[in-house]
């Protein structure tokens, strides 16, 4: 049994200009100790998903549906006491902004033994030793004496670190990571990104890492979910996904990345704006910008179907075999002939 | 924070300074002449000359300011009423505890109304309670203080006979030559002004408690709290209030010199003893001394508190105290 399983998980919005649907049915599993990346642009639904089955989306403004189950037991429209019990201590998180994501009138000590209180029936002294330990683990220095600081004396990159520590605190089984690199200068990021690995080995858990960046995705995930228009796209695991990519708007994704050894190439870009999730495109959300749209694309939605000869390797796109065949290996025929120019 | 004491009493005195100026200026730089008015009923010019020369009127503005704040400053005294020749400094303070009374109470009425009402506001927006909040805040920001004080004075002092329609009495009991003295008169007869502060802020705080709250709680630490297990009233306690509390504070600074101004109203209505009440007495007798010292004195008030506000506002939120 999977740890987390995720069966069409459907949110929207209430606003004044009509109903948003953020999340149009999700459904994926994630196992023990396995790392799951989550790709999209922003709008993709990507965020809306684990806050939702975290059960973090205002209750007042949102619809939810569909099924959520962790550990075998049903979450989705669980009593909030429940899902309190859940989160933080089973089900860590961590955000995209360090520095607005720690509370700036609290010490940072007082933040992490919260985290620790809340969940254990243990004394301020005990949750304060766990605070340090916990501290030290994600390398911050003189963690005994930077425990009595504020945020604001903390660094961006710092400060992430905190936030993963206070996440850590009570040894979660599920990591959820909200592009907890977007905001770090790119030095950072790989010291996070390192520091988040090395404690997925210490921690035994399984981690969500959510992101726009596919370089952080190729560096950590074990599978990936590419998710568009609230929709899952296409699902594989990382190395499938980078080999062999299945739709077309993955095949942007991958052209838009930048490359090392490309000088003076342009990045190639998607065309066009993501689509709006007031008023989505009828059939396939990614026709308006796809470059092989046909008529059936503008009618129908693509199920969410395997590749060929390849059951966990998931996509939604109305192109036959043969034609995705011809298009992949053309554009990455030409990506490789860059690099051999280059 | 030592360094951010040091700095605030500078700009403490930069403000007394440009204050006392502006004041000075304009109060003795106005067509009135003070000797005139100072010399008694019908004085000869020789009088009116000889009483110039003693009040150093004869003397350059710079040196009058001067001689201003040198007798403030070594003696403490802001000279002499026309009218009576009374120390401006006991009138002053004769006074100044009327007003405080009547601010601070007000204050403590506004707060202890706004504070519940603007969070409970915040946690449900376009609800009953949050609607008729906003009723009462159009009252109370289109209202008068004295259309409000006189209606309160007649509605609940005249035909009610519930509180008294005006008059004050002192805190401290026995104080010699009172009608009535003693805590309880006190508040008796400062529950409708202190109410009459209440309509005219309230509505103000209600809104500002509430936008702020609302705002904070969409704060990313805020969710934060939450994605650690905290339950709602854990969030709103610990991680909400104070920081939705830390601008009130700041404005709270700056209204109490607003309140002053509302004082000389409220107090005029219920004819309470105060500085706002003799401020407009001394102007209408042409009492220029004492014009002078209840604006020095309030002056001096409202630097002090937005000091006092400063130095809360430091120990409440770090990112200034250890800046």
């Amino acid at each position: 049994m999977a740890l987390l399983e995720v069966k069409d998980l459907r949110t929207s919005f209430r606003t004044d200009d009509g109903v948003v649907k953020a999340v149009s049915g999700v459904d994926f599993a994630l196992e023990r100790g396995q790392t799951l990346g989550v790709v999209g642009e922003s709008g993709s639904g990507k965020s809306v998903t684990f806050l939702t089955l975290m059960g973090l989306v205002d209750p007042r403004h949102a619809m939810v549906s569909g099924s959520v189950l962790f550990d075998g037991e049903e979450i989705l429209g669980a009593k909030t006491s429940r899902l309190r019990e859940i989160r933080g201590a089973r089900i860590g998180m961590i955000f995209q902004d360090p520095m607005t994501s720690l509370n700036p009138v609290k010490r940072i000590g007082w933040q992490l033994e919260e985290a620790v209180l809340l969940h254990n029936d243990v004394t301020r002294s005990e949750a304060r030793k766990r605070a340090v330990e916990i501290l030290k683990q994600v390398e911050i220095p003189r963690a005994d004496q930077r425990i009595d600081d504020y945020p604001h004396q903390f660094s961006g990159g710092m400060r992430q670190r905190v936030m993963i520590a206070m996440a850590l605190i009570n040894n979660p089984e599920i990591l959820i990571a909200d592009e907890p690199t977007t905001a770090l200068d790119v030095t950072t990021q790989a010291q996070i990104l390192r520091l988040m690995k090395r404690l997925q080995d210490e921690f035994q858990m399984a981690i969500v890492m959510i992101t726009h960046d596919l370089g952080v995705v190729a560096e950590l995930a074990d599978d990936v979910l590419v998710m568009y228009g609230g929709r899952v796209v296409e699902q594989a695991s990382v190395d499938d996904l980078f080999a062999k990519p299945e739709m077309p708007y993955t095949w942007g994704l991958l052209g838009s990345l930048p490359r090392l050894n490309l000088i003076a190439a342009r990045l190639e870009q998607i065309p066009g704006q993501p689509p709006s999730l007031l008023h989505p495109p009828s059939g396939c959300a990614f026709h308006p910008r796809c470059e092989f749209v046909m008529d059936v694309c503008r009618q129908e939605l693509p199920e969410l179907r395997p590749a060929l000869g390849d059951e966990t390797h998931r996509f939604r796109c109305h192109l036959d075999d043969e034609a995705r065949a011809r298009i992949w290996d053309a554009k990455r025929a030409k990506l490789v002939t860059e690099d051999v120019a280059a | 924070m030592t360094h951010f004491l040091i700095r605030r009493i500078f700009w403490a005195i930069f403000l007394f300074l440009v204050a006392t100026i502006i004041t000075y200026l304009i109060f003795f730089v106005i067509p009135a002449d003070p000797a005139a008015l100072a010399a008694g009923k019908a004085p000869t010019p020789q009088d009116v000359a000889r009483v110039r020369h003693l009040m150093h009127l004869d003397l350059p503005i710079y040196q009058q300011y001067w001689l201003f704040l040198w007798n403030l400053i070594r003696h403490g005294s802001l000279g002499h009423s026309f009218v009576n020749r009374q120390s401006v400094r006991y009138l002053v303070g004769e006074d100044a505890p009327v007003t405080a009374s009547l601010v601070f109470g007000g204050a403590v009425f506004w707060l202890s109304l706004s504070i519940p009402v603007g969070i409970l506001s915040a946690l449900r927006p376009r609800s009953l309670l949050d609607r008729i909040a906003m009723l009462f805040v159009l009252v109370g920001i289109s209202a008068h203080p004295v259309w409000i004080g006189l209606i309160l004075s007649y509605v609940f002092g005249y035909k009610l006979g519930i509180t008294p329609i005006a008059g004050y009495c002192n805190f401290f009991p026995g104080t010699p030559g009172a009608q009535c003295s003693g805590p309880i008169q006190w508040a008796y007869h400062l529950i409708l002004p202190w109410i009459t502060f209440m309509v005219l802020f309230a509505a103000l705080y209600v809104r500002l408690i509430r936008a702020n709250v609302m705002e904070t709680m969409s704060e990313d630490y805020v969710r934060t709290a939450r994605a650690k297990g905290a339950g709602e009233r854990r969030v709103m306690v610990q991680h909400v209030l104070r920081n939705s509390m830390l601008p009130v504070v700041t404005i709270l600074g700056m209204d109490i010199g607003l309140a002053l101004g509302g004082a000389i109203f409220t107090e005029t209505v219920f004819n309470l003893p105060g500085l706002g009440n003799n401020l407009v007495s001394a102007a209408n007798a042409d009492d220029l001394p004492l014009v002078v010292g209840i604006v020095v004195f309030a002056t001096l008030a409202v630097i002090v508190f937005n000091f006092l506000v400063d130095v809360a506002y430091a120990f409440l939120d770090p990112r200034i105290r250890l800046s």
